[in-house]
Protein backbone atom coordinates (compact mmCIF):
# COMPACT_ATOMS: atom_id res chain seq x y z
CA UNK A 1 0.00 0.00 0.00
CA UNK A 2 1.12 3.53 -0.77
CA UNK A 3 2.77 5.43 2.03
CA UNK A 4 2.70 8.68 0.13
CA UNK A 5 1.43 11.92 1.59
CA UNK A 6 -0.63 14.13 -0.73
CA UNK A 7 0.43 17.78 -0.44
CA UNK A 8 -2.54 19.74 -1.75
CA UNK A 9 -1.57 22.63 -4.02
CA UNK A 10 -4.57 24.93 -4.49
CA UNK A 11 -2.59 28.01 -5.43
CA UNK A 12 -2.54 29.62 -1.97
CA UNK A 13 1.09 30.63 -1.74
CA UNK A 14 4.21 28.71 -2.32
CA UNK A 15 4.72 25.10 -1.34
CA UNK A 16 8.53 24.96 -1.44
CA UNK A 17 9.05 25.41 2.31
CA UNK A 18 6.31 22.98 3.31
CA UNK A 19 7.68 20.41 0.87
CA UNK A 20 11.22 20.81 2.26
CA UNK A 21 9.96 20.55 5.83
CA UNK A 22 7.97 17.40 5.17
CA UNK A 23 10.89 15.83 3.31
CA UNK A 24 13.19 16.63 6.24
CA UNK A 25 10.63 14.90 8.47
CA UNK A 26 10.95 11.76 6.35
CA UNK A 27 7.78 12.08 4.30
CA UNK A 28 7.36 10.64 0.84
CA UNK A 29 5.19 13.30 -0.78
CA UNK A 30 3.42 14.01 -4.03
CA UNK A 31 1.30 16.86 -5.29
CA UNK A 32 -1.97 15.54 -6.74
CA UNK A 33 -2.86 17.15 -10.07
CA UNK A 34 -6.59 16.45 -9.69
CA UNK A 35 -8.86 15.51 -6.80
CA UNK A 36 -8.93 11.92 -8.09
CA UNK A 37 -5.20 11.65 -7.45
CA UNK A 38 -5.87 12.10 -3.72
CA UNK A 39 -7.71 8.77 -3.62
CA UNK A 40 -4.69 6.61 -2.83
CA UNK A 41 -2.97 9.00 -0.41
CA UNK A 42 -1.83 7.53 2.90
CA UNK A 43 -1.99 11.00 4.43
CA UNK A 44 -3.09 14.47 3.34
CA UNK A 45 -1.51 17.86 4.09
CA UNK A 46 -3.42 21.06 3.33
CA UNK A 47 -1.04 24.03 3.54
CA UNK A 48 -1.83 27.61 2.58
CA UNK A 49 -1.26 31.25 3.37
CA UNK A 50 -3.18 34.39 2.61
CA UNK A 51 -6.88 35.11 2.23
CA UNK A 52 -9.56 32.53 3.08
CA UNK A 53 -11.08 33.20 -0.35
CA UNK A 54 -8.19 31.16 -1.82
CA UNK A 55 -9.79 28.01 -0.36
CA UNK A 56 -12.66 28.42 -2.83
CA UNK A 57 -10.67 26.30 -5.27
CA UNK A 58 -10.87 23.42 -2.78
CA UNK A 59 -14.65 23.40 -3.01
CA UNK A 60 -16.25 20.67 -5.11
CA UNK A 61 -14.27 17.51 -6.01
CA UNK A 62 -11.27 18.26 -3.76
CA UNK A 63 -13.45 18.75 -0.74
CA UNK A 64 -15.49 15.61 -1.50
CA UNK A 65 -12.39 13.48 -2.01
CA UNK A 66 -10.63 14.79 1.12
CA UNK A 67 -13.76 14.18 3.21
CA UNK A 68 -14.08 10.67 1.79
CA UNK A 69 -10.43 9.94 2.73
CA UNK A 70 -10.88 11.33 6.25
CA UNK A 71 -13.95 9.15 6.75
CA UNK A 72 -11.87 6.17 5.60
CA UNK A 73 -9.31 6.97 8.31
CA UNK A 74 -6.61 8.73 6.26
CA UNK A 75 -4.67 11.21 8.48
CA UNK A 76 -5.24 14.87 7.54
CA UNK A 77 -3.09 17.80 8.62
CA UNK A 78 -3.84 21.49 7.97
CA UNK A 79 -1.24 24.23 8.21
CA UNK A 80 -2.12 27.92 8.76
CA UNK A 81 -4.89 28.72 6.24
CA UNK A 82 -5.13 24.96 5.69
CA UNK A 83 -6.03 24.50 9.36
CA UNK A 84 -8.60 27.30 9.21
CA UNK A 85 -10.19 25.53 6.24
CA UNK A 86 -10.81 22.45 8.46
CA UNK A 87 -13.34 24.58 10.41
CA UNK A 88 -16.84 25.60 9.25
CA UNK A 89 -15.51 28.75 7.62
CA UNK A 90 -14.08 32.19 8.26
CA UNK A 91 -15.52 35.67 8.52
CA UNK A 92 -12.72 36.67 6.12
CA UNK A 93 -14.74 35.13 3.26
CA UNK A 94 -18.09 34.22 4.78
CA UNK A 95 -19.56 32.90 1.52
CA UNK A 96 -16.95 30.13 1.24
CA UNK A 97 -17.55 27.03 3.39
CA UNK A 98 -14.70 25.27 5.14
CA UNK A 99 -14.39 21.48 5.33
CA UNK A 100 -16.30 21.48 8.61
CA UNK A 101 -14.44 18.67 10.36
CA UNK A 102 -13.96 21.05 13.30
CA UNK A 103 -16.82 23.28 14.41
CA UNK A 104 -16.65 27.02 14.65
CA UNK A 105 -15.81 30.05 12.55
CA UNK A 106 -12.39 31.69 12.19
CA UNK A 107 -12.43 35.39 12.97
CA UNK A 108 -10.02 38.32 12.79
CA UNK A 109 -7.68 38.72 15.76
CA UNK A 110 -8.85 41.81 17.65
CA UNK A 111 -5.68 42.75 19.50
CA UNK A 112 -5.46 46.18 21.12
CA UNK A 113 -2.63 48.57 20.20
CA UNK A 114 0.34 48.59 20.57
CA UNK A 115 -0.06 44.95 19.48
CA UNK A 116 -0.10 44.54 15.75
CA UNK A 117 -2.30 42.47 13.46
CA UNK A 118 -1.22 40.41 11.54
CA UNK A 119 0.39 38.40 14.32
CA UNK A 120 3.88 37.75 12.93
CA UNK A 121 6.72 36.06 14.73
CA UNK A 122 7.62 33.49 17.35
CA UNK A 123 5.13 32.81 20.12
CA UNK A 124 4.68 30.16 22.79
CA UNK A 125 2.08 27.42 23.08
CA UNK A 126 -0.13 26.70 26.10
CA UNK A 127 -0.99 23.01 25.94
CA UNK A 128 -4.57 22.18 26.87
CA UNK A 129 -4.81 18.47 26.11
CA UNK A 130 -2.80 15.38 25.25
CA UNK A 131 -1.78 15.46 21.63
CA UNK A 132 -0.13 13.02 19.25
CA UNK A 133 0.99 15.81 16.93
CA UNK A 134 2.59 17.86 19.72
CA UNK A 135 4.18 14.85 21.41
CA UNK A 136 7.76 15.60 22.41
CA UNK A 137 7.55 19.34 21.78
CA UNK A 138 9.20 21.22 24.66
CA UNK A 139 6.63 23.03 26.83
CA UNK A 140 8.57 26.31 26.47
CA UNK A 141 9.07 25.96 22.69
CA UNK A 142 8.33 28.92 20.44
CA UNK A 143 6.75 28.44 17.02
CA UNK A 144 6.48 30.81 14.06
CA UNK A 145 3.13 32.41 13.22
CA UNK A 146 2.02 34.74 10.45
CA UNK A 147 -1.76 35.31 10.26
CA UNK A 148 -4.51 37.85 10.91
CA UNK A 149 -7.42 35.42 11.39
CA UNK A 150 -7.58 32.59 13.89
CA UNK A 151 -9.73 29.62 14.87
CA UNK A 152 -11.80 29.58 18.07
CA UNK A 153 -10.78 27.67 21.19
CA UNK A 154 -12.98 24.58 21.39
CA UNK A 155 -12.77 21.22 23.16
CA UNK A 156 -10.69 19.91 20.22
CA UNK A 157 -8.02 22.52 20.73
CA UNK A 158 -4.79 20.91 22.00
CA UNK A 159 -2.78 24.13 22.34
CA UNK A 160 -3.62 27.80 22.46
CA UNK A 161 -1.52 30.87 21.87
CA UNK A 162 -2.06 34.46 22.85
CA UNK A 163 -1.84 37.80 21.07
CA UNK A 164 -4.19 40.18 22.85
CA UNK A 165 -6.74 37.37 22.58
CA UNK A 166 -6.43 33.61 23.09
CA UNK A 167 -6.86 31.52 19.94
CA UNK A 168 -6.44 27.93 18.80
CA UNK A 169 -2.81 27.23 17.88
CA UNK A 170 -3.31 23.50 17.33
CA UNK A 171 -6.36 21.26 17.02
CA UNK A 172 -6.60 17.50 16.91
CA UNK A 173 -9.25 14.80 16.92
CA UNK A 174 -8.17 11.23 16.24
CA UNK A 175 -6.34 11.28 12.87
CA UNK A 176 -7.31 14.86 11.92
CA UNK A 177 -5.34 17.86 13.11
CA UNK A 178 -3.99 21.26 12.23
CA UNK A 179 -1.73 24.04 13.40
CA UNK A 180 -2.12 27.77 12.95
CA UNK A 181 1.65 28.31 12.96
CA UNK A 182 4.16 27.15 10.36
CA UNK A 183 5.86 23.95 11.56
CA UNK A 184 8.09 24.07 8.46
CA UNK A 185 9.47 27.40 9.76
CA UNK A 186 9.49 26.60 13.47
CA UNK A 187 12.90 24.98 13.75
CA UNK A 188 13.24 21.84 15.89
CA UNK A 189 9.78 22.11 17.47
CA UNK A 190 8.18 22.34 14.05
CA UNK A 191 10.14 19.43 12.59
CA UNK A 192 9.10 17.33 15.56
CA UNK A 193 5.43 18.03 14.78
CA UNK A 194 5.92 17.16 11.10
CA UNK A 195 7.67 13.92 12.11
CA UNK A 196 4.77 13.12 14.45
CA UNK A 197 2.36 13.51 11.54
CA UNK A 198 4.53 11.39 9.25
CA UNK A 199 4.61 8.70 11.93
CA UNK A 200 0.80 8.88 12.19
CA UNK A 201 0.66 8.18 8.45
CA UNK A 202 3.26 5.43 8.30
CA UNK A 203 2.30 3.37 11.36
CA UNK B 1 3.55 36.38 24.32
CA UNK B 2 4.93 37.33 20.93
CA UNK B 3 8.73 37.57 20.99
CA UNK B 4 10.77 40.39 19.51
CA UNK B 5 12.74 38.94 16.64
CA UNK B 6 16.50 39.07 16.16
CA UNK B 7 17.39 38.81 12.49
CA UNK B 8 20.86 38.23 11.02
CA UNK B 9 21.71 39.65 7.63
CA UNK B 10 24.16 37.89 5.33
CA UNK B 11 25.57 40.02 2.51
CA UNK B 12 26.29 37.57 -0.26
CA UNK B 13 28.24 38.09 -3.48
CA UNK B 14 28.75 35.26 -5.97
CA UNK B 15 27.77 32.70 -3.37
CA UNK B 16 30.06 34.01 -0.60
CA UNK B 17 29.39 36.07 2.51
CA UNK B 18 31.33 39.27 1.89
CA UNK B 19 31.48 40.91 5.30
CA UNK B 20 34.24 39.71 7.56
CA UNK B 21 33.49 36.62 9.56
CA UNK B 22 35.70 35.58 12.42
CA UNK B 23 34.03 32.47 13.70
CA UNK B 24 36.39 29.77 14.80
CA UNK B 25 35.46 26.28 13.75
CA UNK B 26 33.78 27.16 10.50
CA UNK B 27 35.21 25.12 7.65
CA UNK B 28 34.58 27.93 5.24
CA UNK B 29 33.78 31.23 6.88
CA UNK B 30 32.50 32.65 3.61
CA UNK B 31 29.95 29.89 3.04
CA UNK B 32 26.45 31.31 3.68
CA UNK B 33 25.01 27.90 4.56
CA UNK B 34 27.74 27.29 7.16
CA UNK B 35 27.18 30.69 8.72
CA UNK B 36 23.40 30.28 8.64
CA UNK B 37 23.75 26.92 10.37
CA UNK B 38 25.88 28.54 13.06
CA UNK B 39 23.34 31.32 13.66
CA UNK B 40 20.54 28.78 13.80
CA UNK B 41 22.30 26.83 16.54
CA UNK B 42 22.71 30.07 18.48
CA UNK B 43 19.00 30.79 18.20
CA UNK B 44 18.65 33.41 15.48
CA UNK B 45 14.95 33.98 14.71
CA UNK B 46 15.21 34.72 11.03
CA UNK B 47 17.73 35.21 8.24
CA UNK B 48 17.98 37.79 5.52
CA UNK B 49 20.20 37.03 2.57
CA UNK B 50 21.10 40.23 0.79
CA UNK B 51 22.37 39.83 -2.76
CA UNK B 52 25.06 42.43 -3.30
CA UNK B 53 25.85 41.17 -6.81
CA UNK B 54 24.68 42.85 -9.95
CA UNK B 55 25.57 40.21 -12.51
CA UNK B 56 23.68 37.35 -14.12
CA UNK B 57 26.28 34.88 -12.82
CA UNK B 58 25.77 36.25 -9.34
CA UNK B 59 22.03 35.75 -9.67
CA UNK B 60 22.49 32.09 -10.51
CA UNK B 61 24.83 31.64 -7.57
CA UNK B 62 22.18 33.33 -5.43
CA UNK B 63 19.53 30.76 -6.28
CA UNK B 64 22.01 28.02 -5.30
CA UNK B 65 22.71 29.83 -2.03
CA UNK B 66 19.00 30.13 -1.22
CA UNK B 67 18.54 26.45 -2.05
CA UNK B 68 21.46 25.39 0.15
CA UNK B 69 20.36 27.50 3.13
CA UNK B 70 16.64 26.65 2.94
CA UNK B 71 17.29 22.94 2.55
CA UNK B 72 18.58 22.53 6.08
CA UNK B 73 17.29 25.54 8.01
CA UNK B 74 13.71 25.62 9.12
CA UNK B 75 13.33 29.24 10.17
CA UNK B 76 12.00 32.13 8.07
CA UNK B 77 14.31 33.17 5.25
CA UNK B 78 14.01 36.49 3.42
CA UNK B 79 15.92 37.39 0.30
CA UNK B 80 16.59 40.91 -0.89
CA UNK B 81 18.85 42.97 -3.08
CA UNK B 82 18.17 43.48 -6.74
CA UNK B 83 14.63 42.07 -6.81
CA UNK B 84 13.23 44.20 -9.62
CA UNK B 85 10.43 42.16 -11.13
CA UNK B 86 7.84 39.46 -10.62
CA UNK B 87 10.32 37.03 -12.21
CA UNK B 88 13.12 37.91 -9.76
CA UNK B 89 10.75 37.47 -6.81
CA UNK B 90 9.39 34.22 -8.22
CA UNK B 91 12.90 32.81 -8.70
CA UNK B 92 13.87 33.59 -5.10
CA UNK B 93 10.67 32.08 -3.73
CA UNK B 94 10.95 29.04 -5.98
CA UNK B 95 14.48 28.47 -4.66
CA UNK B 96 13.22 28.46 -1.07
CA UNK B 97 12.86 32.06 0.17
CA UNK B 98 9.83 32.58 2.40
CA UNK B 99 9.86 36.33 1.86
CA UNK B 100 11.25 38.70 -0.73
CA UNK B 101 12.39 42.18 0.15
CA UNK B 102 11.71 44.84 -2.48
CA UNK B 103 13.11 48.37 -2.40
CA UNK B 104 13.85 50.43 -5.53
CA UNK B 105 11.47 48.42 -7.74
CA UNK B 106 8.57 49.10 -5.36
CA UNK B 107 9.36 52.82 -5.39
CA UNK B 108 9.33 52.99 -9.16
CA UNK B 109 6.35 50.66 -9.48
CA UNK B 110 4.31 50.38 -6.25
CA UNK B 111 1.84 48.00 -7.96
CA UNK B 112 4.58 45.34 -7.78
CA UNK B 113 3.82 45.02 -4.05
CA UNK B 114 0.17 44.31 -4.80
CA UNK B 115 0.95 41.75 -7.49
CA UNK B 116 3.42 39.91 -5.28
CA UNK B 117 1.09 39.87 -2.27
CA UNK B 118 -1.79 38.62 -4.40
CA UNK B 119 0.39 35.87 -5.81
CA UNK B 120 2.34 34.76 -2.72
CA UNK B 121 0.45 36.30 0.22
CA UNK B 122 1.40 39.53 1.99
CA UNK B 123 3.45 37.56 4.55
CA UNK B 124 5.92 36.94 1.71
CA UNK B 125 6.33 40.60 0.77
CA UNK B 126 8.74 42.84 2.67
CA UNK B 127 9.14 46.44 1.61
CA UNK B 128 12.66 47.70 2.33
CA UNK B 129 12.77 51.41 3.09
CA UNK B 130 16.08 53.27 3.28
CA UNK B 131 15.57 56.60 5.03
CA UNK B 132 17.65 59.62 5.96
CA UNK B 133 16.76 62.35 8.48
CA UNK B 134 15.87 65.72 6.98
CA UNK B 135 15.42 67.79 10.13
CA UNK B 136 11.64 67.59 10.22
CA UNK B 137 11.16 63.98 9.09
CA UNK B 138 12.82 61.26 7.05
CA UNK B 139 13.26 61.08 3.29
CA UNK B 140 13.20 57.81 1.35
CA UNK B 141 16.21 56.96 -0.81
CA UNK B 142 16.33 54.54 -3.72
CA UNK B 143 19.19 52.65 -5.39
CA UNK B 144 21.06 51.64 -2.22
CA UNK B 145 20.84 55.09 -0.73
CA UNK B 146 22.11 56.84 -3.86
CA UNK B 147 18.97 58.53 -5.09
CA UNK B 148 16.73 60.75 -3.01
CA UNK B 149 13.04 60.35 -3.76
CA UNK B 150 10.28 62.84 -3.10
CA UNK B 151 8.79 60.45 -0.58
CA UNK B 152 8.50 60.73 3.18
CA UNK B 153 9.33 57.50 5.07
CA UNK B 154 6.14 57.42 7.16
CA UNK B 155 3.93 58.18 4.16
CA UNK B 156 5.63 55.54 2.00
CA UNK B 157 5.38 52.96 4.79
CA UNK B 158 1.62 53.56 4.99
CA UNK B 159 1.23 53.36 1.23
CA UNK B 160 3.30 50.17 1.00
CA UNK B 161 1.12 48.57 3.70
CA UNK B 162 -2.04 49.57 1.84
CA UNK B 163 -0.60 48.11 -1.37
CA UNK B 164 0.03 44.72 0.19
CA UNK B 165 3.42 44.69 1.92
CA UNK B 166 3.39 42.40 4.96
CA UNK B 167 6.46 43.76 6.74
CA UNK B 168 8.75 46.78 6.62
CA UNK B 169 12.53 46.51 6.70
CA UNK B 170 13.47 50.02 7.77
CA UNK B 171 17.11 51.08 7.45
CA UNK B 172 18.52 54.35 8.71
CA UNK B 173 21.11 55.50 6.17
CA UNK B 174 22.49 57.92 8.79
CA UNK B 175 23.21 55.09 11.23
CA UNK B 176 24.12 52.28 8.85
CA UNK B 177 27.65 51.05 9.55
CA UNK B 178 28.22 53.55 12.37
CA UNK B 179 27.56 51.18 15.30
CA UNK B 180 26.11 54.19 17.11
CA UNK B 181 22.66 52.73 17.71
CA UNK B 182 19.44 52.35 15.74
CA UNK B 183 17.47 55.48 14.80
CA UNK B 184 14.73 55.00 17.42
CA UNK B 185 12.90 58.17 16.34
CA UNK B 186 12.54 56.95 12.77
CA UNK B 187 11.61 53.44 13.88
CA UNK B 188 8.93 54.61 16.32
CA UNK B 189 7.46 57.07 13.80
CA UNK B 190 7.02 54.31 11.22
CA UNK B 191 6.05 51.54 13.66
CA UNK B 192 3.22 53.55 15.20
CA UNK B 193 1.93 54.61 11.76
CA UNK B 194 1.36 51.08 10.42
CA UNK B 195 -0.08 47.82 11.72
CA UNK B 196 2.40 45.51 9.97
CA UNK B 197 5.69 44.59 11.70
CA UNK B 198 8.68 46.89 11.41
CA UNK B 199 12.21 45.49 11.33
CA UNK B 200 14.73 48.10 12.44
CA UNK B 201 18.11 48.14 10.71
CA UNK B 202 21.24 50.25 10.68
CA UNK B 203 23.45 51.21 13.60
CA UNK B 204 23.58 48.14 15.85
CA UNK B 205 26.74 48.32 17.93
CA UNK B 206 25.90 47.15 21.44
CA UNK B 207 23.30 44.95 23.12
CA UNK B 208 21.81 48.09 24.67
CA UNK B 209 21.06 49.43 21.20
CA UNK B 210 18.72 46.47 20.65
CA UNK B 211 16.96 47.06 23.96
CA UNK B 212 16.49 50.72 23.00
CA UNK B 213 15.03 49.98 19.59
CA UNK B 214 12.59 47.43 21.07
CA UNK B 215 11.44 49.84 23.79
CA UNK B 216 11.83 53.47 22.66
CA UNK B 217 11.83 52.53 18.98
CA UNK B 218 8.84 50.16 19.24
CA UNK B 219 10.43 47.82 16.70
CA UNK B 220 8.96 44.37 16.20
CA UNK B 221 12.28 42.96 15.04
CA UNK B 222 15.86 44.16 14.73
CA UNK B 223 18.38 43.26 12.08
CA UNK B 224 22.16 43.35 12.17
CA UNK B 225 25.08 41.86 10.34
CA UNK B 226 28.55 42.60 11.62
CA UNK B 227 27.72 42.52 15.35
CA UNK B 228 26.89 38.83 14.87
CA UNK B 229 29.79 38.11 12.51
CA UNK B 230 32.59 39.22 14.76
CA UNK B 231 32.12 37.22 17.90
CA UNK B 232 30.96 33.78 18.83
CA UNK B 233 27.82 33.35 20.91
CA UNK B 234 26.74 36.93 20.11
CA UNK B 235 23.17 35.89 19.25
CA UNK B 236 22.70 33.83 22.40
CA UNK B 237 24.36 36.48 24.56
CA UNK B 238 22.19 39.22 23.07
CA UNK B 239 19.04 37.23 23.74
CA UNK B 240 20.06 36.57 27.33
CA UNK B 241 20.71 40.29 27.79
CA UNK B 242 17.30 41.23 26.33
CA UNK B 243 15.50 38.58 28.40
CA UNK B 244 17.18 39.89 31.57
CA UNK B 245 16.09 43.40 30.62
CA UNK B 246 12.43 42.49 30.19
CA UNK B 247 12.29 42.25 26.38
CA UNK B 248 10.42 39.08 25.34
CA UNK B 249 12.65 36.91 23.15
CA UNK B 250 12.72 33.31 21.98
CA UNK B 251 15.42 31.60 24.02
Amino acid sequence: MSRKIALIDYGAGNLTSVRKGLEAAGADIYTPATARDVTHAAGIVVPGVGHFAATASLDGPWRDEILRCVEAGVPLFGICLGMQWLFDGSTEAAEIPGLGVFSGLCTRIEAPRPLKVPHVGWNTLARSRESVLLDGVEPAAHVYFTHAYAAPVTSECVATSEHGVTFAAAVERAHVGGVQFHPEKSSDAGLRILRNFVRMVTT
Amino acid sequence: MLSRRIIACLDVRNGCVVKGVKFAGLQNAGDPAALARRYNIEGIDELVILDVTATIEGRRAMADTIRAVSKELFIPLAVGGGIRSDEDAGAAIEAGADKVSVNTAALSEPALLTRLSTRYGSQAVVVAIDAKATGNGWSVYARSGQAETMRDAVGWAREAEARGAGEILLTSIDRDGTRSGFDCGLTAAVSTAVSIPVIASGGAGTFEHFKDVFTTGQADAALAASIFHFSEHAVADLKNYLHTNGVPVRC
